[in-house]
């Protein structure tokens, strides 16, 4: 196996010593097969113990070790050092607060993904014990993609109208309402109408479409933002007009 | 042990200057100052079309006649052609997908659809003009 060494700059931030972040530097024999999160194991385990950050599993399900990379926000999981150059600047994800060196507070967020009520809501009785709410493919095809979110953040650190102004209830959240209006199961599109058509809901997206950019599993919450903005639209005309809502 | 988070603030002032991505976004958005001077520029044509006096108009086509306005209009047609109609044209497909069935109608579809639009719209307009 190829050896290469990286000059890894890592930001660190100590709330019990420092005043700000700062970088330090170390240098990491890597296998030219590494990803970043293999490099900062490497560090963790045999140059510096103090460092701090987040992963799970290694292998772009569990969302937790998404890092700016380059300042490009990335799974460092996924994130192959045969693709950098030999100088890699690793920092926590932009646009939330550091908690310890590369790890953020992601408190906002998981309010934020609560607020636009992800799970499937009936207006009519639930169906008989033998029965089930059916589904066709074609059905499940319009929000599929949507469900492949892994919470990593990775879309709220690239979205410059998060990163001003907090209060949007940003990308995963929003796509993740999608996911739900879109479901044929649901009948709560009206319930969340509420919250996505306030000032912080999708009216707030400029379409800078970064999210979608740097999204590593493809959901493309900017699209979805965007439907929404043509769903809200249609609605807000259905109930001026007192014609019923539907699923469209 | 208690926590004290650092917080790193995105400047207003300089924040697309921070990647590529934000300044394309940007120049997208800059067209916005084009937009405004066109919408201007209607309401002057207007103006002179209602005032009945055909040395007002006269005057407003002379005033977009010189070379430096003929320069500017072609410069801005190219901007708007770039940082507008182009990028809008490739997001369309993501406000508007198709779904037939169980598949999406490839996007291409879509984008397409939209410049044929567009060339049967401009030539709607220059035959309106009496140009062809």
């Amino acid at each position: 196996m190829k050896i290469r060494e990286l000059e890894l700059e890592v930001m660190r931030y100590d709330p019990e010593k420092d005043d700000e972040p700062w970088f330090q530097t170390y240098t990491v024999p890597c296998n030219e097969d590494w990803v970043i999160l293999d490099a900062i194991n490497y560090v963790k385990d045999n140059l510096d113990t103090t460092l701090a950050y987040r992963w799970s599993c290694h292998m772009m399900v569990c969302g937790s070790c998404g890092m700016m990379i380059n300042g490009e926000p990335s799974l460092t999981c996924k994130t192959f050092i045969r693709d950098l150059p030999d100088k890699v600047r690793v920092e926590p994800l932009e646009n939330f607060p550091v908690e310890r060196d590369l790890v953020v507070v992601l408190d906002d967020v998981m309010q934020k993904l609560h607020k636009v009520q992800p799970y499937i809501i009936r207006k009519d009785d639930p169906p008989a014990e033998d029965q089930e709410y059916i589904q066709s493919r074609g059905a499940l095809a319009k929000f599929k993609q949507l469900t492949m979110c892994i919470n990593c953040m990775c879309c709220y650190a690239a979205c410059p109208q998060y990163g001003l102004d907090n209060n949007f209830i940003g990308p995963a959240a929003l796509a993740l309402a999608h996911r739900y209006n879109k479901d044929s199961r649901d009948q709560g599109q009206s319930d969340r109408l509420d919250i996505l058509a306030d000032y912080d809901g999708v009216w707030d997206c400029s379409f800078v479409g970064a999210c979608s950019e740097v999204c590593p599993k493809h959901v493309d919450p900017a699209a979805a933002i965007q439907q929404m903005k043509v769903d809200g639209a249609v609605e807000f005309w259905k109930q001026k007009m007192g014609i019923p809502g539907d699923k469209s | 042990m208690s926590r004290k988070p650092y917080v790193r603030t995105m400047s207003t002032t300089t924040w697309y200057m921070r990647n590529g991505r934000y300044k394309v976004y940007v120049l997208r958005e800059l067209t916005s100052f084009l937009v405004a001077f066109y919408c201007f520029l209607t309401i002057f044509a207007l103006a002179a079309l209602a005032s009945d006096s055909p040395d007002r108009w006269n005057a407003f086509l002379a005033s977009q006649q010189g070379t430096g306005m003929v320069i500017f209009h072609a410069l801005a047609l190219l901007y708007f052609l770039f940082f507008q109609t182009m990028p809008w044209f490739k997001l369309a497909p993501k406000a508007m997908p198709v779904q037939l069935g169980e598949k999406k109608l490839p996007d291409s579809f879509i984008i397409i659809g939209h410049y044929v639009a567009w060339v049967i719209l401009s030539a709607f307009i220059f035959w309106l003009a009496g140009v062809i």
